[in-house]
């Protein structure tokens, strides 16, 4: 991912940050509503980059912490709506997942913003794009993460 | 926690040569038309284990697909990137082109650059060509993890247990058995038949509805392929699709185990008793139920009826409607008027729901004979009297007494008591009101997402007879293709326990399963975590709660996980 750091860190010229943001998107979905969007181009950020997994309650918080150590200024995590899990209530183990993933972002040191949970269903394609682009911007604004490279 | 390392590796675990080939789509100007797929293509050319990259203008197309196959064959490439749209649609079709060419189905990957690229950064064309370019690094990076995978098969024994003897329960044993499978039909109560045992003549078809349900247990009582369980419940299910061990409690607490390979669900409805509400006593103020018998009954039939509509629902506590009361009240109404035509009969109502063809004939029959509606809001509810109901009448705006020497209570219809227990020992969900949710409510409307697992009639949602019927022979229809099948095909996206010599046998991953599809088992090396394959359905729950960290998900395990992530975040 291109990144764009300021010499002063950052601080600066924060206009011209471009923050790294890893997105967990579940299969049924939350990756079916960024399909969604697109089917209705819908225009968001491009500046995230999406892996798909079966679903929200897969995401390892370890990976979270994988990410951060790469070098990502944001991760965020996406499944159904509570309720709607493919997978019945794999999302709840989603939310728990997410209390450990907050501590991890704590203890490395990070803004807890750095971090993110949403619902997003297969038919909310434009609802898919407002949290992709106010993740980034809350992400922008807290600049890039000091941790990794 | 830590997070292994194994992005690095670029080899493939048995130790060949990575032959990657990268399939960039242009189709045609939805994704050429704002990003550089010749750029892109350049790109996956210099990727680590890429020795081919090519642009298709249509990669679905014949033409493309006939690329893919070729490149394939000439490049002997052991792995498959595609480049284009989304998964969650042309997936099965690169995979059978894979396998066409000898290649196994799962060493495919597929990238999207259309619906989450081209199409939604259409004025940043730079942007979203880096991001292409991204998407396709971390689509090969996970492709040289893949490994092959082959489908996992399973028997289905060849007999199927129903829960619910109701008229739905009946039908669809009726269904199963006359095709020649086993069915084993469990009735909680000690009279088979359900709520039809409490009605009279039943509508549209003006029947009588204890003949229809006798007439039916008296054909599953002889046949030879049904066992018929009475005063029964089943009290413990283990076991998954095809496979499963169901105890049953009956009289006198004698237990009884059996084994199925498909369960239907039919356990009905029951009406709510509306204790405290108008003044229902069971004798002046009844319920519908209660006035079926006096019906049914005959003799001497009250002159001046009143029935008062929507009675313990669509209210806040139960907000939805029960469906069928209306047309139940217009069905008595009519029946009363047919009796004693001089009878003077008010229907009170909020809302009317007559739906179908036939019972708006039947509504239109009970306005032509004289029933009166009248329509009332729900924060002007109609007081009960001493031989008299008073109402305010919404169209006119004014109260309006009318005689009664009758009041009978449509109440709302609640699912069967045992809902929550069956819920609980079948792992199947039910909404917020208590009936059966189905998997899906337009594609699998008789499914429960546990496959194997279906659920028709009353349970589901108050309906008709008809309906129960229909949706009984639709539930019977599903199981019997496994049935008949003999065999059930998963996918193999499924967990592995791969260091069984780590699990400390915490039980974590067990209870978090949605589908009891693992098992605590005890071994010489104390208890361990088993993985029943076939009831897997590949969530990845337990993959992400092990602590000790030794449970893969196939397809998608943690390296090929990490593997994207890496190459996410690496840079170019
Ligand atoms: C007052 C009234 C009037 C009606 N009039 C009409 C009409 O005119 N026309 C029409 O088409 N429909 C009418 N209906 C609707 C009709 O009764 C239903 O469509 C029908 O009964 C549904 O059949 P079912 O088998 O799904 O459920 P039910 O008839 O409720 O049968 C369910 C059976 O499952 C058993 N059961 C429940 N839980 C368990 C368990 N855990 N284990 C074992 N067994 C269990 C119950 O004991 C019961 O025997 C009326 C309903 C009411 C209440
Ligand atoms: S499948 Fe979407 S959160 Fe579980």
């Amino acid at each position: 991912m291109a990144r764009k750091k300021s010499p002063a860190g950052g601080k600066k010229k924060k206009e011209e940050f471009v923050p790294r943001i890893v997105v967990f998107a579940c299969n049924w979905c939350s990756y079916a509503g960024a399909d969604s969007a697109g089917v209705n181009r819908i225009q968001y950020s491009p500046h995230f980059r999406v892996i798909r997994t079966m679903c929200s309650g897969r995401v390892h918080p370890g990976f979270v912490l994988r990410a951060f150590e790469m070098g990502a200024d944001g991760v965020l995590v996406s499944g159904c709506h509570i309720g709607d899990c493919h997978y019945i209530f794999g999302n709840e183990r989603a939310v728990e997942n997410y209390e450990k993933m907050k501590a991890l972002v704590r203890t490395l040191g990070l803004e807890e913003g750095r971090i993110g949970l949403e619902w997003v269903s297969a038919a909310e394609g434009p609802r898919w794009g407002q949290v992709i682009d106010e993740f980034v911007e809350r992400v922008r604004r807290l600049g890039p993460s000091p941790v990794g490279r | 926690m830590t997070a292994p390392d194994n992005s690095s590796s670029q080899e493939p675990k048995d130790g060949e040569e990575l032959r990657i080939g990268v399939f960039v789509c242009r189709c045609g100007t939805n994704i050429a038309g704002f990003l550089d797929t010749e750029t892109v293509r350049e790109y996956a050319q210099t990727l680590p284990g890429v020795v081919f990259a090519k642009e298709n203008l249509f990669t679905c197309s014949e033409a493309g697909v006939s690329e893919i196959k070729r490149g394939i064959e000439e490049n002997r490439l052991n792995r498959v990137v595609v480049a284009a749209c989304t998964p969650r649609t042309h997936e099965p079709l690169f995979r059978a082109t894979c396998e066409e060419a000898g290649l196994n189905p799962f060493l495919f990957e597929f990238v999207n650059i259309r619906e989450q690229c081209s199409w939604v950064h259409k004025s940043a064309r730079d942007s979203a060509t880096n991001k292409a370019k991204d998407l396709v690094r971390m689509g090969v990076a996970r492709a040289a993890l893949l490994e092959a995978q082959t489908e996992i098969r399973s028997p289905v024994v060849a007999s199927a247990l129903i829960i619910g003897g109701g008229i739905a329960g009946l039908s669809a044993a009726l269904s199963l058995a006359k095709r020649g499978f086993e069915v084993k039909l469990v009735e909680k109560k000690e009279e088979m038949g359900g709520m039809l045992r409490f009605l009279g003549r039943i509508y549209p078809a003006d029947v009588d509805a204890r003949e229809i349900v006798s007439a039916r247990i008296e054909e599953a009582a002889n046949h030879p392929n049904i066992e018929i369980f009475t005063s029964t419940q089943v009290s413990d299910l283990r076991g998954y699709i095809g496979n499963y061990t169901a105890t049953l409690r009956g009289p006198e607490d004698r237990s009884e185990g059996i084994t199925v390979g498909v369960i239907i669900v039919a356990t009905g409805i029951r009406a709510l008793v509306p204790e405290g509400l108008y003044g229902y006593d069971g004798r002046r103020v009844v319920t519908q139920i209660q006035f079926e018998q006096e019906l049914r009954k005959g003799g001497d039939l009250p002159h001046q009826v009143v029935f008062i509509q929507c009675v313990g629902s669509r209210n806040r506590e139960r907000v939805y409607c029960s469906r069928i009361c209306c047309m139940t009240a217009v069905r008595q109404a009519l029946m009363l008027k047919e009796k004693t035509p001089s009878a003077g009969v008010h229907i009170l109502y909020r809302d009317l729901q007559c739906y179908g063809v036939e019972f708006e004939e039947l509504l239109r029959k009970a306005k032509k004979v004289g029933v009166r509606f009248v329509a009332f809001r729900e924060e002007n509810p109609p007081v009960v009297d001493d031989g008299s109901v008073t109402v305010i009448s919404d169209v006119l705006g004014s109260e309006l007494t009318v005689p009664a020497d009758r009041v009978v209570l449509s109440t709302a219809l609640l699912p069967d008591e045992s809902g929550a227990a069956t819920s609980k020992l079948l792992k199947v969900p039910v909404d917020a009101d208590g009936f059966f949710l189905e998997a899906h409510v337009k594609l699998r409307p008789l499914d429960f997402a546990t496959e194997g697992i279906f659920v028709c009639g009353a349970c589901r949602w108050p309906c008709t007879v008809s309906e129960s019927i229909a949706q009984a022979l639709g539930a019977a229809g599903r199981a019997s293709v496994y049935l008949a099948a003999g065999e059930v095909a998963v996918e193999p996206i499924v967990a592995v326990l791969f260091d069984e010599d780590k699990c400390r046998g915490c039980g974590l991953c067990a209870s978090l399963c949605p589908y009891s599809a693992i098992e605590m088992v005890e071994t010489d090396s104390g208890t361990k975590a088993r993985m029943i394959s076939v009831a897997c359905k590949g969530c990845g729950v337990c993959a992400s709660t092990c602590y000790r960290r030794v449970i893969r998900m196939e397809h998608y395990s943690d390296e090929q996980m990490q593997a994207q992530i890496s190459a996410c975040l690496k840079g170019s």
